[in-house]
């Protein structure tokens, strides 16, 4: 994969090939296609001189490391206890409805996945969810349809 | 130097004062009165991790419970190690590991040599009071080796730290966090499809039954129960001096001609030595060895130096993964186990009258790379598969301990012949520095035609468990034929355990190598130490199985390779001459670059 | 006292704006050449005298952090600003860096000035990226003005990918090292041994503005708030079934009644104090529990539950946060955490008997003494709390 070479050698050019800066290295290239492939890690490991074996046990530690290909946009629904009590519930239903998938599902054109999070720090205005790196809070239904509008 | 006076730290463990020096850890400390404090994530040829958290002790004044083995002695401190919260918490851990183990002792490779099971005996944990967790999970059988099953893991990242900081392999990881943290390779992929060399310092390190080698016992019963078939066996040069341990002896008891007999008790109808092919492969490599610096020295030709030992298989197929440019360092010998299977289906074959077809060779390795080695499609040099099965030590004890002998009351006995005789140099083999030391012997006679000037032929300073051993060889008073080499220094270097080798390798790469010849052996210590030994393994041990080694040379009535009878014999009768047609047949091999990730 | 809702806002407006330290606009920037010219014996003392503990929530005291690291003798040393803040629940971090960057930089260079650390880094959480940009202009400018002084200090900003453990400091160590992260064994300490291999103070967000207010104030008011175990003032993150959300600047030391009465909605029954880690406080002991370290201490979350809802359910929530954000590496902990979230189903499922609750009381007893870190030390304060205090909620 070109594509791929490229963000990996661009990323590790930016940042350097010292261990410290595998998480930057990791997150750069995680953005570009909103998850690591398996050539990816490699690719990084063999460019940092670590074995792929390391990379993906760091990798995996992290939650927003995904090593599934996912959407183009990333909702990332808070599922910590005040967030429920606001209703996330019902955000869900709506989200899941309008996109037609479930809960840790991507949409077959790819423009959408819907994830769940642990408390993102929107709790007094919540039911809150991220929608790649925007925040989105005290969602109704209606809000939660006009924020994936957005992305349309 | 006043400097380097340890600071002492007073303490008392359980009521009783002691002194000991700083950085000594409450576990040592415990150790030295004689308390013992129950441990399973700790091992001590590894970093401290602290995570299984069995080793707690009481510190007074202190919120939480210390985990001796990761805490150092602290002036003043009060140590209770079996105090009720200590029992209490102790107890939980314990509960817990069991909640999520898959707990089929009596079906475990491990019944009977398991730490966890020993700490559940321990603390008679019999009835589970948790909910149990334990997952069904698919044993990983893909590697010839290697065994991987997941429900029995405790997760104490023992197999982890070795591959990493024994091996710097880092085949094995722990991924993902919390609940579904666990240990795996590269994209959970199976064990033989990552650069695991299967040198199985994760197996030895394993507390439990979750790795182990694959285990090919039934086989060689059938093999030994068929009445057509012509069971040869040949045994390493570190089996002697490890498999008492297996049949409850101390580590360090030489039992060779003890091993020879229960070998023919068990049925093996040729009880023959890889020691013997030690010292084919040392005339091999000493001449392999001569000509390549004969090449560079003399005829200024463009050779591939330092040449590098090729006797460890597990060393063997971390080079092709990791530095598989430098392919043409190694020597182009096969180890001594594969050099036996095709002289055994051709040579021994012929002169015993056996159709080879009718033979199974089985080969009992301190080693799990054996396996692969004897698997890889190369190694049919006999128009067969060469060595057709490779147990461990570990697994001829259980041969022994299922066949009913009583090891230490049989009497002893002698390999058979033609390819069961061997020398000291052979021997040695088994420990780091083994294969260095051997050829030296060799090969500064075949030079300069005088014993090497070392007393009693020991080579002290290529012995012992350094991790890079260097020495420097002056050649003097060369034979005519070698008179190129006269005054040049010969520059050697072992080292043992991949960790190592890497360090060795890095140095090659970048074109500062300053050596002649390097002895690698993929496991720490050697084959004394090797992936396939009895467990546990520890340097204590290793240094016992390796002066057990040292020994068994001492005794030999040869102690060069070039003196074996037998070898004088295979070459006048069979091989004609050291890298001739038939050796390059049979006895050498070539590499395959693998990938890097 | 029951108090309408515009009543409880005048009079919480009240209590902030006399304490009001965090959020007080002010010109650190401009104030950073008068700081730094200061003996470093006079910051200490002005720390010291102030009794600050560290805000991120195991409250150690932030003068001896800063003591033991300049003592240290080392090539290299380091501050970590800590704003991995993802305890349930808190909040206040993400508003401070928002509004008041600047003197959360000046706080650590003040540090660094008093620890001689060259380097600084901020560890941002993940779910807070879109505070990066904001921060890394900030952070420019602000090294620049270092530059122009003339004082050899530079931030950096490093981010956190979606794992609380992060936030334990030796686990963002390792993180920034380019590891999993797994908490390290202490000691070592970080300022010993911290970022590295080299001495290291982590400080969370907000205790640094305190560092930074307390600096240039001279001591000033800081010390003047709270009780003498808890001195001075604290950001609350107040949400749940509360009238009045938000974010507060509250002194310490008040009682949980005090507290509901301000933000409750009238029908409070349980308060949980500092987030899935910390305690609930059921409605008969509002009045005997001081928030503080003489109390419930807290990194600030604040969540209010009525009586509508149930503390099974509340309980089964951080439970599962525990069971996913734990690091997995040691046993107490990883297993401990399963063995809490299926015991209470089961319990609560009838495939266990009521008694089965006692053992995973004992259970949790050993996880906070047995656990290798902060963490799975903790499980047992949310898990005690409310078994103890609601215990037929969890059973029926
Ligand atoms: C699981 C866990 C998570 C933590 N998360 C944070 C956090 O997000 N922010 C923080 O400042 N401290 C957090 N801490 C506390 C830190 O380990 C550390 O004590 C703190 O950053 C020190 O700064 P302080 O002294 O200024 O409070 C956490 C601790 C634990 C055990
Ligand atoms: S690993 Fe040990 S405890 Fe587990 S089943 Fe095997 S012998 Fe039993
Ligand atoms: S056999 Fe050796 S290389 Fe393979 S996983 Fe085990 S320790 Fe690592
Ligand atoms: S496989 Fe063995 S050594 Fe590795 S973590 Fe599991 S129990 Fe420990
Ligand atoms: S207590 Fe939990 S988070 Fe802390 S080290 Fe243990 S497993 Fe990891
Ligand atoms: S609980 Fe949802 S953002 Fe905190
Ligand atoms: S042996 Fe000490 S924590 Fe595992």
């Amino acid at each position: 994969m070109q594509g791929s070479e490229n963000i990996v050698r661009k990323a590790v050019r930016k940042y350097g090939k010292g261990r410290e800066n595998l998480l930057p290295i990791l997150q750069m290239v995680r953005k570009e296609h909103n998850y690591l492939s398996e050539d990816q890690l490699r690719e990084i490991a063999t460019e940092m001189d670590l074995s792929s074996a390391d990379v993906y046990g760091v990798a995996t530690f992290y939650s927003f490391m995904d090593m599934q290909p996912k959407g183009k946009n990333i909702i990332r629904i808070c599922k910590t206890i005040t967030c429920f009590m606001k209703g996330k519930d019902s955000i869900v239903s709506v989200l899941e409805d309008a996109l037609g998938i479930k809960m840790g599902e991507t949409t077959p054109d790819r423009k959408f996945s819907l994830l769940e999070a642990n408390c993102i720090g929107w709790c007094h205005k919540g039911p809150a969810m991220l929608i790649n790196d925007k925040v989105y809070t005290e969602l109704t239904p209606e809000k939660a349809i006009q924020a994936l509008d957005e992305y349309m | 130097m006043s400097e380097n006076i340890q600071k002492m730290i007073s303490v008392t463990i359980d009521g009783t004062p002691v002194s000991l020096p700083e950085n000594t850890t409450i576990l040592d400390a415990a150790k030295l009165l004689g308390v013992h404090i129950p441990t399973l994530c700790h091992h001590e040829d590894l970093c401290v991790a602290g995570n299984c958290r069995v080793c707690m002790v009481e510190v007074k004044g202190s919120r939480t419970l210390q985990a001796s083995c990761a805490t150092p002695v602290a002036e003043g401190m009060e140590i209770y190690t079996n105090s009720r919260l200590v029992r209490t918490a102790r107890k939980h851990v314990i509960e817990l590991l069991l909640s999520e183990h898959r707990g089929d002792c009596l079906r475990c490779y491990r019944n009977g040599n398991c730490e966890l099971q020993a700490l559940a005996n321990e603390y008679r944990i019999d009835q589970g009071v948790f909910i149990d967790l334990h997952k069904e999970d698919q044993v990983d059988i893909s590697s010839p080796a290697i065994q991987k099953d997941d429900s029995k893991c405790i997760r104490c990242q023992r197999c982890v730290r070795a591959c990493t900081e024994l091996q710097s392999v880092s085949a094995l990881c722990v991924a993902h966090k919390g609940a579904d943290m666990r240990i795996t390779t590269f994209w959970d992929k199976a064990l033989s499809y990552v650069v695991c060399t299967n040198c199985g310092q994760c197996v030895t390190h394993c507390p439990t039954g979750a790795l182990t080698e694959r285990n090919y016992v039934e086989d060689v019963w059938d093999a030994i129960y068929d009445p057509t078939k012509h069971v040869v066996v040949q045994t390493a040069p570190a089996i002697r001096v490890s498999i008492g341990e297996e049949v409850g002896l101390e580590p360090g008891q030489r039992v060779t001609k003890k091993l020879v007999t229960a070998l023919r008790r068990l049925g093996f109808d040729s009880v023959l030595d890889t020691d013997f092919t030690a010292d084919l492969t040392i005339i091999e490599e000493g001449n392999e060895l001569l000509q390549r610096l004969t090449q560079a020295i003399r005829d200024k030709e463009d050779v591939a130096l330092p040449m590098i030992t090729s006797c460890s298989p597990g060393w063997i197929k971390y080079i092709e993964h990791e530095f598989s440019n430098h392919l043409d360092h190694l020597s182009t010998c096969k180890s001594p186990q594969q050099m036996f299977g095709p002289l055994a289906k051709t040579y021994y074959a012929e002169k015993i009258g056996v159709d080879p077809k009718d033979m199974v060779v089985v080969s009992i390795m301190p080693c799990t790379a054996k396996k692969f080695e004897a698997a890889r499609p190369e190694m049919m040099a006999s128009g067969l598969r060469d060595v057709d099965y490779v147990l461990t030590t570990r697994e001829l004890g259980l041969m022994i301990r299922q066949a009913g002998i009583d090891f230490t009351k049989l009497e002893e006995g002698d390999y058979d012949s033609i390819l069961g005789k061997s020398t000291g140099a052979g021997a040695i083999f088994g420990a780091t520095g083994g294969v260095m030391e051997a050829a030296l012997r060799t090969a500064y006679e075949l030079i300069t035609g005088r014993e090497i000037p070392f007393e009693n032929l020991n080579i002290k300073p290529v012995r012992g468990l350094s991790g890079v051993k260097e020495a420097t060889l002056k050649i003097e008073g060369t034979l005519e034929k070698y008179k190129f080499l006269e005054g040049v220094e010969l520059k050697v270097a072992i080292g043992h355990g991949l960790a190592n080798a890497r360090k060795i390798m890095k140095q090659l790469e970048n074109g500062e190598s300053p050596y002649h010849f390097i002895e690698i052996m993929a496991c720490p210590g050697g084959c004394i130490g090797g992936g396939g030994q009895p467990i546990p393994t520890t340097d204590e041990i290793r240094m016992k199985r390796a002066n057990a080694i040292y020994d068994e040379d001492e005794k030999m009535q040869y102690r060069k390779s070039h003196e074996n009878p037998e070898i004088i014999g295979i070459y006048k009768d069979f091989l004609k001459e050291p890298l001739g047609h038939k050796s390059h047949e049979l006895l050498h091999t070539t590499y395959v670059k693998r990938e890097k990730n | 006292m029951v108090m309408t809702r515009e009543e409880k806002l005048a009079r919480i407006n009240a209590h902030q704006e006399r304490v009001n330290l965090i959020f007080e606009k002010i010109d650190s920037l401009g104030l950073l050449e008068k700081v730094m010219k200061l003996e470093n014996s006079k910051i200490l003392e002005y720390i010291k005298e102030s009794g600050l503990k560290g805000r991120g929530g195991a409250g150690f005291p932030t003068y001896l952090k800063w003591k033991l690291a300049a003592d240290q003798k080392s090539d290299m040393k380091y501050v970590i600003c800590n704003a991995d803040e993802g305890e349930p629940g808190t909040f206040k971090d993400r508003k401070i860096l928002e509004e008041q960057a600047d003197k959360v930089f000046t706080g650590m260079a003040i540090c660094a000035k008093v620890i001689g650390a060259p380097e600084g880094y901020v560890y941002l959480r993940g779910e807070y990226n879109y505070l990066a940009p904001l921060l890394t202009t900030k952070m420019n400018a602000f090294n620049e003005e270092m530059n122009q002084l003339g004082l050899n200090f530079t931030l950096k900003l490093r981010s956190g990918s979606g794992a609380y453990i992060c936030g334990e400091e030796t686990a963002l160590i390792e993180s920034m090292e380019g590891y999993r992260g797994e908490a390290r064994n202490k000691p070592p300490y970080p300022v010993e041994k911290g970022y590295l291999g080299k001495p290291t103070v982590i400080n969370n967000v907000e205790t640094l503005v305190y560092c930074t207010m307390i600096v240039l104030n001279e001591g000033g008011k800081f010390k003047t708030f709270g009780t003498e175990i808890s001195t001075g003032s604290k950001v609350f993150s107040v949400s749940g079934d509360a009238d009045v959300e938000g974010i507060y600047e509250l002194e310490l030391g008040m009682t949980i009644q005090e507290f509901v009465d301000l933000f409750g909605d009238g029908d409070t029954k349980a308060v949980q104090v500092g987030g899935a880690s910390g305690f609930c406080v059921p409605r008969k002991k509002f009045k005997e529990t001081i928030i503080g370290f003489e109390g419930v201490p807290t990194g600030g979350s604040m969540m209010l539950f009525n009586s509508t809802r149930s503390m099974y359910h509340i309980l089964m929530n951080y439970m599962e946060f525990m069971q996913e954000e734990s690091c997995g590496q040691c046993t107490p902990c990883r297993v401990g955490c399963q063995q809490l979230v299926k015991g209470i189903q089961a319990i609560k499922h009838k495939k266990r008997s009521a008694t089965y609750l006692d053992e995973l009381v004992k259970l949790a007893k050993s996880m906070r003494v047995a656990s290798k870190c902060g963490l799975g030390q903790s499980v047992a304060n949310p898990f005690i709390s409310i078994v103890e205090n609601f215990r037929e909620e969890i059973i029926y």
